[in-house]
């Protein structure tokens, strides 16, 4: 359990709506100062929903505390300027912008330095580098995901949710993520991750969350849930999914 | 004949840079917003009236920058506590909106100044023929119409190119979700943009209203051909809007200039009539005549054959 001075992100009794559909039935969890926590579960649970409702693309209704304030019913750009990073599963790039005018988007403004720089990006993905000036459009599927992932970062953001990073990405890739992962932490921020790979968010989280059915049916780490069969069977696809690469 | 090509095409490089000043807000608002503006035209004539104004007080030049910023900032009042909350009710909402809105500019427009034409004259400092060829003069006014419309063209592209603000409305466009994720005030960001695209067409009232004449018909003139433009352009292309600007304003002038008859198109194939033929006044119909009607032909043309227009992506 994370003690309570500790909680970066705590949402409690989260419910949303897409028209007359009920979605998120009551979440709840916590995401502490620095640490790496993974939502599980099979599509369609509204693990995605949730990080919207939070991002407030999704209008929410209950409790969302970000850093002790409550950001439930703030317009997205506040929750950003917040510190709150998202990064969606569709990657949205913008593809009429370079690769490097992507990044320059990425800072909420010209007056305030983050953790990270331009040069930080390039150095942990030469490929973005090579292809500064070229057209976001003309980005393969992974180039875009890492593109998407250090825009975000460029913002400084003290949580980042993560929807889906490697979907898509050949292994070389996934790898590369795996690492920005958790380079991420080692600056300080926390991650909320959504990701597919159970292999992947099982070896870098701290503690995980499994949902279903629009609300939390388990709670754990990593290795708690590793021994707990019924749950990976009735929840999860963890046959194929735990031998992943 | 060269006398009538460097006419015509000055007069239609005039008005092809002033429509487009007005097309370029309407397509820069609908490609960020979605909204297709009927009162586009209206902000156009307001910058006129505006400029009129404050002719009489202060002389033509204080208009040409207070005017459009009036327009700007009402534009953008417009959007913030009108357009911003139709906006959740759809498309067809909006429409309503905005054509409601282009009828009560129209009133509040006669109401204000009345029914009958404003003396709205040029700047005496430009009243002069910047050029004589083949005896025929170019007034200084229409050089520096031109040069306004390239500068305004100039600037907007820079800014939209080379400037922060410039690329948080490009990325808005396709994407204003990710971009509000990212810390970008979108709403402020349309709204900004809506003021502009209407401080543009103020503008263009401004320096147009001496030209085409300050009346309270004269959004009604122009309106209906800044949607054919923004249509043959393509949605949302403004570099389509340009060179449909362009097109228009250079067939309109071409048309007016040459004094060919359908009985001349005849003549050709050594067909001819009568003059008491009950047809006669087809064949006798002129192109100036059928000028005012070629940007609509065009459009239908469009419509038929390349439904996006020319450099638009979207089915118009």
């Amino acid at each position: 359990m994370v003690h309570w001075m500790n909680r970066m992100l705590e949402v409690t009794d989260l419910h949303a709506y897409y028209g007359k559909s009920h979605i998120l039935q009551g979440v709840s969890f916590v995401v502490g100062n620095g640490e790496i926590v993974s939502l599980l579960g099979r599509n369609g649970v509204g693990r995605s929903t949730t990080i919207k409702a939070i991002m407030g693309e999704v209008p929410p209704v209950g409790s969302i505390v970000f850093k002790g304030e409550q950001i439930a019913g703030k317009r997205q750009h506040e929750i950003a300027w917040r510190g709150l990073g998202y990064v969606p599963e569709n990657r949205e790039i913008f593809p009429t912008l370079t690769v490097q005018q992507n990044l320059l988007l990425g800072r909420k403004s010209t007056r305030r330095e983050g953790r990270w720089t331009i040069d930080d990006m390039y150095e942990i993905f030469p490929n973005l580098r090579e292809r500064a000036n070229v057209l976001g459009s003309a980005l393969s599927g992974g180039e875009q995901q890492m593109l998407t992932m250090c825009r975000t970062l460029i913002g400084d953001p003290d949580l980042i949710m993560i929807d889906e990073p490697t979907e898509g990405l050949a292994p070389k890739l996934v790898a590369q993520v795996g690492e920005l992962l958790q380079e991420i932490t080692d600056r300080g921020v926390s991650i909320l991750l959504i990701e597919q790979k159970l292999a992947i968010a099982l070896k870098i989280s701290q503690r995980v969350y499994v949902m279903g059915h629009g609300r939390m049916v388990y709670e754990g780490t990593p290795d708690e849930l590793m021994q707990n069969q019924q749950v990976r069977s009735e929840w999860l696809e963890v046959t194929s999914g735990a031998e992943d690469p | 004949m060269v006398e009538i090509v460097i006419f015509s095409t000055l007069n239609g490089l005039v008005t092809g840079l002033l429509l487009f000043m007005l097309a370029s807000g309407l397509t820069l608002i609908f490609s960020m917003m979605g909204i297709l503006n009927f009162a586009h035209a209206s902000f156009y004539m307001l910058g006129a009236y505006f400029a009129y104004s404050v002719s009489l007080f202060l002389g033509f030049w204080p208009g040409l920058i207070v005017a459009p910023l009036l327009v700007g900032v009402l534009g953008a009042l417009v959007e913030r506590y009108g357009l911003r909350y139709v906006h959740k009710s759809g498309h067809v909402a909006e429409l309503v909106f905005t054509f409601g809105l282009a009828f009560f500019i129209e009133e509040l427009v006669q109401f204000a100044w009345g029914k009958e034409t404003k003396n709205y004259q040029q700047p005496e400092i430009l009243d002069f023929p910047l050029f004589t060829l083949f005896g025929q003069n170019f007034p200084a006014y229409k050089g520096f119409m031109i040069f306004i419309s390239i500068a305004i063209f100039i600037g907007l592209y820079q800014v939209i190119t080379r400037t922060r603000i410039g690329l948080i409305i490009q990325a808005a466009i396709s994407h204003p979700n990710a971009v509000s994720s990212l810390g970008h005030n979108v709403p402020l960001i349309f709204m900004g943009a809506f003021g502009v695209g209407t401080a543009l067409a103020g503008v263009a009232g401004v320096i147009a209203g001496p030209v085409l004449t300050t009346f309270p018909g004269m959004a009604l003139v122009l309106g209906s051909i800044v949607f054919v433009i923004v249509v043959v352009g393509g949605l949302g292309s403004l570099t389509g809007a340009l060179i449909a600007s362009l097109l228009i304003g250079l067939l309109q002038s071409y048309a007016i200039a040459l004094e060919f008859a359908v009985n001349d198109l005849l003549a050709l194939f050594d067909i001819s009539f009568d003059a008491d033929h009950f047809l006669n006044d087809l064949w006798t119909l002129s192109l100036p005549q059928i000028a005012p009607v070629l940007p609509y032909l065009l459009l239908v043309l469009i419509l038929i054959f390349r439904p996006t227009g020319l450099l638009g992506k979207r089915e118009t």
